[in-house]
Order: C-alpha cells, then structure tokens, then sequence
C-alpha cells in the first residue's frame, strides 16, 4: 500500500512539472500578452521594447523558466501582471471561495442526491423514479450558465429572494479570518455576517449542484437497484426481516460505496462548473481568475498558477478517491 | 493498482472502461453490436433518443430546404425597426424575427442545426481518432510504448475537461473555430485512448489472437484485422456521450469568451452564449431558442448512448 | 459510518435553509436604516474592472484613475462635465511668450490626507520625482508622463526621447514655477491628466513610493501606491478588500474645497454588464459605469437616471496603406462613401451616439465643420472603384470580438455592419478576430497585418494633439503611413504653434486636409458611454472624460 502511494505522488510530480513546463513555455510563445494588456490604446513601439526588456521577455525561453522553476522552489509563485500582487495572495483569497462554492454545492447535491436516488429505486418504474431520471438527464444535458441566468433572472430580478452576486453585501462590515465568509462570521461571533454570506451563497450552489447532483442520484439509484438484486438482500426479505432494517443495515451501506467515489469524481466537475458559476454571479474565487486572466490581462503568473492548482486539487482528490476505496472496499485491496 | 501501475487518477472510471471493453470482446464485438442493436429497439429511452438524434440530423442535413432565408443576410425589413435596445419579433416571411444584426433568425437557428454537428461530430471524430490511435498503438505495443503514451494521457487527464478546454484555448495561438473544435476534442482524447487500451490489452491473451498469432499472421493484421474491430463497439457508444458533452463545452468556452471568434456562424452554442446573454433582457427568445435546442439535442445523444451502454452491458443480458 | 454522515449533511442544510431565511429579513432592515439621509450615508458604485494600483504616475487606465481621481487633485482641472480647464490645485497659472515657462499660483491652506502641507516645494517635488524615476519597471510604467514629457533624467531604454522638462522651482510656498526646454501644445490641458495628480512628498519617501520591483515577468508597486495614498482630494483612501472586490474611500474632513456629501464611497468591482445591471435593480449598488447600451432605455424606464456623457471619444475604420491598392486615395475615399454610418449609429450605437465627421468631437480645438463629408454613397463608391481599377478588392479587416471599450461597445458587431456595408459595394472582406491581448493590438499596431480595423480613443484632455496628434502625427504601422512626411510636418507645426488663433486655424487646416488629402481611416461615431444611478442618487455630473468626482454626490 505505501509503495504504491509513493510511487504515484512521484508520478503525480511528474505529471505537474510536465504540466506547467507545457504551460509555461507555451504560454510565452503567444502572440499579445501581458505586454498588450499593460498597454492598452497607448501602445508605441517604444514603450513595448522597454516594457518587453522590463520584463525580462527578451531572454531566453528557458532561462525564462529555469528562473520561473528556480523561485518555485522557494514557494514565489510571481506576481499578477495585473496588481503586481504575489501570485500566491491573489490565489490564496480566490481558493477559499471557490471552495466554500463548491463544499455547499457538494451538500446540496449529497444532500438531495441520495435521498432522491434511493427513492428512485425504491419506486423503480413509477413516476418518482421516471420523474427523477428525466430531471436528472436534463439536469446534465442543460449548460450550466444557462441555468444560472435563468435562475439569477428568476430569484434576483422578478422576485428578489437572492442577492444577484458577489459573497456578501457590499459595505457590509465584516472581519475576515480564514476567508472562508460562512464560517469567518461563525468564528467571530459576527451571525449576520454569516447568515448574510449564506444567503448569497445559495443561488450559485444550487447552479453549481445541478450536474454533480443529477450524476448522484443516477449512481445511487443504480447501485442501490444493484443491491437490491444481490442475493443476501433477497435472502433477507425472505427471512422476514422488517424493511427498515434491510434498507438501513443491508442496502443502504453497500449502495453507498460506488456512491462515494463518484462524490469524489465529482471534484472535477465541481472546478470546471466553478468556471461558469463564479462568471455568472461574480464570485471571486478560481474560476473567475482563470477566465480574468486569459481574457482580462493575459496575466501568465496568475494563469499558470491557478491552471497546475486546479490539477493539483484534482490529481490529489482523484488519489484520496481510490485510496479510501482500497480502504473500504478489502476486494479492491486485493487486487 | 491497475494491472499495469499507469494510473494515477480516475481510477474507477478507467476501470469501468475497461470493464466495459472487456465485456464486449468477450461477447465477441461486432456480433454484439448487432445484438445491442436489437435491445436498443425494445428500450423506449433509446427510441425517444435515436428519434431525437435522427431529426437532428435530418435537420442538420436540409437546413439549406427548409430555412427560410440565408442565414448571412442582413435585411432592410428587419434592420429597419433595429436598433440597439430593441430587436424585431416575428413578422412576415420571418416567423422568429430578427438576430441582433438583422438577420432572420429562423434561418439561423436551422443552420445552426448544422454548424453544431460539424463542431460536435468534427470534435468527437478527432477526440476518437487520436485517442484510438494512442490506444491501438499502446495496447497494441505494451512496454515502454504504452507507459509513455499513458503517462501523455495523465497529463490530459490531470485536468477537468472544461478547464482543459479552456487551457487549450488559451495556449492557442490564433483563435478560431477549429481551436474550439480542437480544443473540445482533446478532452476526448484521453477517454477513448483508455477505452481502447483496455480492450487491446484483454484481446492480447484471448485465443482467436493467440490463434491467429499462431498461424503466423502478421502482427499488424491481427491488429487491424482481429484486435480494433472487436474493440469499436464501445468506442461508438463513447463516441455517442462524447457528442453531448462537445456541444455543450463548446457552448460554454462561447459563452467564457473563449469559443468560435466568428460570430457570423450560428452555430447554437455560439448563439446562446453571445447574443442570448447580451441580449437577454431586450429579447429573451435569442437565448431561449439556441438553449432549448442544445437540451434536446444534448439530452437525445445521452439517452441514445446510455441505452447503448445498457445494451452492450453483459449485466443486462438475460 | 455513511449513513451518519448523510444525517449530518441534512442538518446542515436544513440550518442553512433557516439561517438563509433570517438573512432575508437582516437585509431588509438594513435598507430601512440606511433611508432617508440628505448627507452622510455610503454611496456604492459599480465600477467595471480591478485597478491596478494608487499611484497616480503609475496608471493610466480608467478603473484605476476612478479611484486615484477622488483621492487626489492636480494643479490644472476640469470644469464639472466638460473638458475646458480649470483651477485646480493652482487657482491661476501663467506662461511666458516662449510657452516654456509655466508659473503655478498654488491654493493656500490646502492639507495633504497626512497632515502635511500643500505648497510650492510640495509640487515640484512631485515633478522632479517622475524625471528622476529610475529602473526600467518603473519609467515603462509611467505611460501619461512619457506621452507629456518625452523622456527622463536617465532613459533606460535607448529607444526613449529626450525630455522636456528643465525644472521646477519654488518661487514662495505659493508660486511654483515650471521651466520647459520646448513648447508643447498640450498644455495646459495636460496638467489636468490624473496620472500627474500632486502626491504628499512625505508619504511618498515614508512608503517608497518609487520602488518598484520587477520580479519574475511583473512589477510590485511600493506600500505608498497599494495601501498608503496620500492627496489632497476629497476622499482618503480606507483600502481594497480583494476578497469582496470593494474599495472603500472615506470623507475627508479637512478637504479645502466642497467636503463630499457622504461619509462613504465604495467602489464595488463587477466586470460583468449584466451583474452591474442586476444589483443597480436589486439596490445593492446606486450607481453603475458603462450599462450595455441594449439595456439603456429598459433602465430609464423603470425610473433609474441614465447619465450619457458628453461624447469625447471616436471609433474609426482604420485603413493600411502598406496595401498599395489602399495607397490610392480614391480606393479610401470609396470605402468612406461605401459605410452606412448612419445606420450603423441607429442599429448599434449607444443612445447620444453620432457620426463623426472627423477624428476629434466637435467639442475639441480645432475641429473644422467645414470637412470634406462622405455621406452614405454606395453608387459613388463603386464608381470611385471602377476609376481606380479596384473592382477586385480582397481585404483583411481585423477586429477585436472579446472586449468592450467606452467607444466600442460591441465590436463584434460593429465589424460585422461595416463588413457588409461593404460587401455591398463589390468590396471583398475576409473578417479577421483577433483577441484583445491575443494578437489584435499585436498584429495591428506592431505588424500592421490588417488591411482594415476598428480600434478608437477616447479623449484625455481638451487638445487636438490628444485626437488627431495621437493618431497621425508620427510614421506608425497601425495606418502604414510611414512616408507620410507633408502629413507629419503639418501636425507636429501646428502642435507647436503658441498662440491661440494661430493654432486653432492650423488645426484646423490638418482636419480639412486629413479628411480630403491623406484619409489614412475613416471617422466611424463618437459614442458616450453613459452611468446610471438609482433616483435617489443626486449630484453626479458625467464628465466627457470619465473623470467624474464623487464628492458633491448625495444619496437618499
């Protein structure tokens, strides 16, 4: 077991320095640029020669990216093009909102999603089960932007249950701790901060839910149908076992495996639909900095950060994912 | 873990992929496909797809018949109540009125039919050819030939497909339509070079290849001939999934920003993501349109690969 | 172990459910409160993109100087919604006959935010910081200062030019005096540009301002420009909640001049149109920068105030004369006749847009009523073809489809109605999209690929060398008008014509010939981009040079 981890963090390495190598010197060898975007209209042959020098885009691709390796290692990211600010502050800030985004996006789905699939098996056949496999085809045929203007449209500006962005109202006073504005105000005693951050966190949770939720509730339904197929549940219906101990004890359990792996595949989903989500309701997390920083500035520092911490993110879920597999299912282990 | 120690994510899912391979090479492939058929006719779900997906393509095929108008065309009957805050609703010879520039946007909407099945059929033929081809060769080849085209495959998986996307089109030098369609094909990639290495790799040891190996067939024959067309079956129900999830990233790298920067193109993605979301409020319809389409749409090649899946699936055969 | 864990997971999302339902009541007792004030209160506008830091030498885009402009002031300024000068920081000025020698009548009593004096020692330490600038980060960043003065005490790029300034000396506390080696047009519109707003020395060397460090492919700025800006302007600087995306500027008490209205202003950051638009209607903003021009009239409607700006910008159709078919004036003046302009103003045009006769607005010195007009003439323009053996025509026409700019709000679309106008005439065009930052200023402005483009400006100070000396007045690749010497000479004599009238008819003049002999793009439409604010909001003027000030804003 250990070998085996070790030798896949050495091979998750591999992969990420491949990665931003593959990011870094392609990213440089663009047309345009941050040297563009610092310009604007006001762009004179001049000013791009001492801009390019200032930068250091005259040199070498890769003593360009030795440089860029060498600070790495010491944890500098760089600096936004944009703000000048450290990479790593500007990420630090974006990370804990977009995973707050995603954790209450992940408990609406698990939520809903289970409760929901294993109904849908219990009534297989019947209109709660057409009912939830129709919602949830259509739930990941429908591009989630769409969605999430249409809800905005709805929520924010017929009726004004929601605020229409951002994470918290602005001007409200607030301290922050760990960036995270749901549990900051439960840390400082600060409830409305709190409940105020919870209440523009809804419409985009929901958005972002739609797909991981939909997946939950076709996987529960099928496992959970699985199980129920399976011979000891059979065996225990006919040994007269009440029902609410078979569901609970029997299948339930044993549904739930294949279920939590999927929860975890849905990491992947969750980052790539915090893209769109974040965009439609200005929520200022890594989502919004990918798309800012392609098409606002063209900030590489930003860019290539944020692209190897989403795979980071991913590679490392993706491995608790078939390590706690191993862990809870012996036969995996086995094999 | 697996077999062979190359995966280091997704673990599960390349594993059902390969479970799925296997199972149609020991069905025998071809015969199987032909059997899968057979239970698709009797699943309504994939009817009510295969129907969706047939006039779609229908559609797609004689926009040129039934468009009413050239999709290009700007016309003085609609420019003329243009203006920057309102759009023409359905008038004579123009049953749903204007685009954002005065073009009939009835017609657009059927070409649009078209323009989304060359980026999604384009897309996914491109995805499948070079995962197939990467597949084939590592299956094929095994040793350092497969840990180095796997260890590709882990880079292209080591990001979520939309974020891939995204940094594809990013790192794209130029943009245009086939960087979308590029883009959103190398997603796939990936997926179907493991589909199909799986299913080489189980082909390897199974006795018609140890048969045909041991009448002395050339080793290229036994691939081409024996290995790839047992292998296709569930490459094409892939293929058909891939096909939903193609749309709807191109719809979302158009609505980004990042998608098709000609915008003359109707195609539906392209539509919704740009005039459907600055035009909302003035008309709703030039979102609402594109939208309900790419659902249906979306949702009939689901529905037909999932009933496909479920065919070829050896547990859904009694 | 699961089934625990599923347990826990409703509860939380039944809390959350409750607590979500209080935050709808907490939120609406907080409007009540904040009603029903004359002054005092926050102001809470939508701006439309991050600045980029407070140092006013440092910047020169607008969501930047949005926020440099409240806090700090200049020696020259504009008259509320207009671009003619005014006293600002110095309530008189003067120049000699050469037009070298500017002296400056500072304002007595004014206070920097920090407690330290405002005065003539004050100014020109300021000016003789941004000559002295040193390292390439920081003088590549000093983009209004290099277009005003040329150059710097030591250029670190061989490329730059020499400066124009001399010196600065402070006469008394109250007279500053400005010594200039030539005369340059510009002035004194040009004190009025915010990038030469008037810092507090003693906050610039407390923060080290001038240290500005290139690490990796950036720049970080000093604490003087991220967190301690200190002016003499109404609002002092209260900070920038990345996080929130809010920056919050409060009332300074000791301001000399109207004290603002409110005790608060926060600039909240929402890059996307349709967001903007949504929290204006849902109140949580009371006042919104650059509304989609489609959604305009809807807001007006429901009762908002639609503020457009006087329009001081200009969108044109350049032309690359590197094609030698575009060499002949007769193909140019074809592609002027050919553009439906007027119709283009009506489909896509803003509401205040119109056509531009020529490159500066009619607001601006110089501009010439008398012009050589090219009035929508398909026939005249296919005519003008045929004479000059140009039926053929194939044309690159570059635009870029992933930004809006205040002259341009839908590019996409604008190229695409220009396209057509003149496919109509016989004209081939291959439309070409290049992204913003992805290759169109590239390809336009450095390579000069494109036979055909968009592109615009938007006014900085009352100038004709602003608009028409920007464009045409040096060789540049973006119009391939590298031969163009008659062009050159007459704009930069005129430039440098001192007096009044003499300059005004030598612009003048450039105008008339630009649009009748040389042609080297076409004048689309001079389109203002508008605010919006909530009804309550009062006291807001739109400036021609979105440099609107918030101090004299009420709300409620």
């Amino acid at each position: 077991m250990l070998r085996v981890i070790v030798r896949r963090l050495l091979q998750m390495a591999v992969t990420l320095i491949a990665l931003s190598a593959l990011i870094f010197i392609w990213l440089r060898n663009l047309p345009g640029g941050p040297i563009d975007a610092l310009l604007g209209e006001r762009a004179t042959p001049e000013r791009r020669a001492l801009l390019t020098k200032a930068l250091g885009y005259d040199q070498p691709i890769l003593v360009q990216y030795g440089k860029f390796m060498q600070r790495l290692v010491t944890g500098d990211f760089g600096n936004s093009i944009r703000t000048g600010e450290p990479v790593t502050a500007v990420i630090g800030r974006a990370f804990p909102a977009t995973v707050e985004l995603a954790v209450a996006a992940l408990i609406i789905a698990v939520g809903l999603g289970i409760p929901l699939g294993y109904l849908a098996a219990r009534h297989r056949g019947r209109i709660l089960d057409n009912l939830s496999i129709t919602a949830t085809l259509v739930g990941i045929s429908i591009p989630i932007f769409f969605l999430g203007y249409l809800l905005k449209d709805v929520f924010t500006q017929g009726i004004h249950w929601f605020p229409p962005s951002g994470r918290i109202t602005t001007g409200l006073d607030n301290t922050e701790v760990t960036g995270f504005f749901v549990l900051d105000g439960l840390l400082t005693r600060e409830f409305d901060a709190s409940a105020d951050a919870l209440w523009h966190l809804i419409l985009p949770a929901v958005t972002l839910a739609t797909i991981p939720l939909a997946v939950i509730v076709r996987i529960t339904r099928a496992s959970v149908l699985d199980v129920l197929n399976e011979d000891y549940v059979r065996t225990a219906e006919a040994k007269g076992l009440r029902h609410r101990i078979i569901r609970g004890r029997h299948v339930l359990r044993n549904a739930l495996l294949p279920v939590v792996t999927t929860i975890g595949l849905q990491t992947g989903s969750l980052l790539a639909g915090a893209v769109l989500t974040e965009k439609v309701y200005n929520w200022g997390g890594l989502g919004t900095l990918i798309t800012d920083s392609i098409s606002g500035g063209r900030d590489y520092p930003v860019l290539q950060a944020v692209i190897l911490l989403a795979a980071l993110v991913f590679v490392v879920v993706n491995l608790l994912v078939d390590l706690s597999y191993a862990i809870i299912d012996p036969r995996v282990r086995v094999r | 873990m697996s077999e062979s120690g190359v995966g280091i994510l997704a673990d599960k899912k390349k594993a059902r992929l390969e479970e799925l391979a296997q199972a149609s090479v020991e069905a025998g492939g071809v015969s199987l496909f032909r059997d899968a058929l057979r239970r698709i006719r009797r699943n309504p779900v994939g009817i009510v797809g295969a129907v969706i997906v047939g006039l779609f393509l229908l559609v797609a095929i004689l926009a040129p018949l039934i468009a009413p108008h050239d999709p290009y065309q700007t016309f003085p009957a609609l420019t003329k109540n243009l203006s920057v805050d309102h759009i023409p609703g359905a008038q004579d010879g123009f049953p749903l009125g204007s685009d954002p520039l005065g073009r009939d946007f009835a017609s657009r909407l059927l070409y649009g039919a078209r323009q989304t099945l060359f980026v999604g059929v384009v897309a996914t033929l491109i995805g499948l050819g070079i995962g197939v081809l990467l597949g084939a060769v590592a299956g094929a080849f095994g040793g350092w030939v497969d840990v180095v085209l796997m260890r590709l495959t882990d880079v292209m998986l080591a990001l979520p497909g939309l974020l891939l996307a995204i940094t594809l089109v990013a790192l794209a030098s130029k943009s245009s339509q086939w960087t979308v369609i590029l883009a959103v094909a190398i997603v796939a990639v990936p997926i179907f070079a493991r589909l199909l290495r799986g299913s080489m790799l189980a082909q390897r040891e199974s006795d018609h290849v140890l048969a045909a190996r041991a009448l002395g067939v050339k080793e290229s024959a036994i691939v081409l001939r024996h290995m790839l067309p047992n292998a296709l079956t569930p490459v094409i129900v892939q293929a058909t999934l891939t096909f939903s999830v193609s749309i709807l990233e191109a719809a979302a790298l158009s609505f980004l920003g990042l998608g098709d920067p000609d915008l003359n193109r109707p195609e539906w993605g392209a539509l919704l993501g740009i005039d459907g979301q600055r035009y909302f409020e003035v008309r709703p319809e030039l979102a609402y349109y594109p939208a309900i389409a790419i659902i249906i749409v979306a949702l009939g090649f689901t529905l037909l690969g999932e009933a496909m899946r479920e065919a070829i699936d050896p547990k859904n055969r009694r | 172990m699961q089934a625990t864990r599923l347990k826990a997971a409703v509860a939380v999302a039944a809390a959350a459910a409750m607590v979500a339902g209080a935050a709808g009541c907490a939120q609406s007792d907080r409007d009540k409160d904040s009603g029903g004030a004359k002054t005092g209160g926050t102001f809470i506008f939508a701006g439309a993109g991050d600045p980029k830091n407070f140092d006013p030498i440092f910047n020169d885009d607008g969501e930047s100087l949005r926020v440099i402009r409240q806090v700090y002031e200049t020696l020259v300024t504009h008259k509320p919604g207009t671009a003619e000068v005014t006293g600002g920081l110095a309530e008189s000025w003067e120049h000699d006959s050469t037009g070298k020698v500017w002296t400056f009548h500072l304002r007595k009593g004014v206070k920097f935010q920090d407690g330290t004096a405002f005065n003539a020692a004050a100014v020109c330490f300021n000016f003789d910081r941004w000559y002295n600038m040193k390292g390439s980060a920081a003088q590549s960043q000093m983009i209004y200062y290099t277009d005003v003065f040329g150059g710097f005490a030591k250029n670190e790029a061989e490329t730059a030019g020499k400066s124009i300034y001399e010196k600065c000396e402070a006469k008394d506390d109250a007279t500053a005096v400005l010594t200039l080696n030539t005369y340059k047009g510009a002035f004194p519109g040009a004190f009025a540009l915010t990038s030469l707003s008037i810092a507090s020395p003693e906050a610039l060397k407390k923060y080290d301002a001038d240290k500005v460090v290139q690490n990796g492919d950036s720049f970080e700025y000093s604490a003087f420009a991220n967190e301690h800006p200190v002016g003499t302007g109404p609002f002092t600087f209260g900070g920038w909640d990345k996080a929130k995306g809010e920056i919050t500027l409060n009332r300074y008490a000791d301001y000399w001049g109207e004290k603002a209205k409110v005790d608060k202003t926060i600039i909240k950051i929402i890059k996307d149109e349709t967001t903007r638009k949504q929290e204006l209607r849902a109140g949580t903003v009371q006042g919104i920068d650059f509304p989609a021009p489609a959604d305009q009239k809807a807001l007006a409607g429901e009762g908002f105030q639609v503020l457009p700006r006087p329009a001081f910008n200009i969108l044109y159709l350049g032309i690359n004369e590197k094609n030698p078919k575009l060499k002949d004036l007769r193909v140019r003046q074809a592609i002027a006749y050919a553009l439906n302009r007027q119709q283009l103003v009506q489909t896509k045009g803003p509401a205040g847009a119109s056509v531009a006769d020529q490159f500066a607005p009619n607001t601006v010195l110089g501009y010439a009523p008398d012009v050589q007009k090219y009035d929508y003439n398909p026939e005249k323009a296919k005519q003008l073809l045929a004479e000059a053996g140009a039926q053929n025509l194939t044309l690159n026409f570059y635009f870029p489809p992933d930004v809006t700019r205040p002259y341009m709000p839908n590019p996409q679309e604008i190229a695409n109605v220009l396209s057509n106008d003149l496919q109509a005439v016989g004209i081939k065009v291959n439309a070409v999209p290049r992204p913003w930052n992805g290759g169109f200023k590239d390809d336009v402005q450095q390579f000069g690929k494109q036979d055909l483009h968009i592109l615009g400006w938007t006014g900085d100070y009352n100038d004709p060398s602003n608009f028409t000396g920007t464009f045409f007045g040096r060789a540049k690749v973006e119009f391939g008008t590298q031969g163009m010497t008659e062009m050159f000479d007459a704009i930069s004599k005129a430039d440098a014509t001192v007096d009044d009238a003499a300059k005004k008819a030598a612009w003048e003049q450039v105008n008339r010939d630009l649009m009748s002999k040389w042609l080297p793009a076409v004048p689309i439409w001079n389109a203002p981009p508008a605010i919006v604010v909530t009804k309550d909001v009062k006291g807001l003027v739109p400036s021609p040079l979105t440099a609107e000030e918030f101090n004299t804003v009420t709300v409620g």
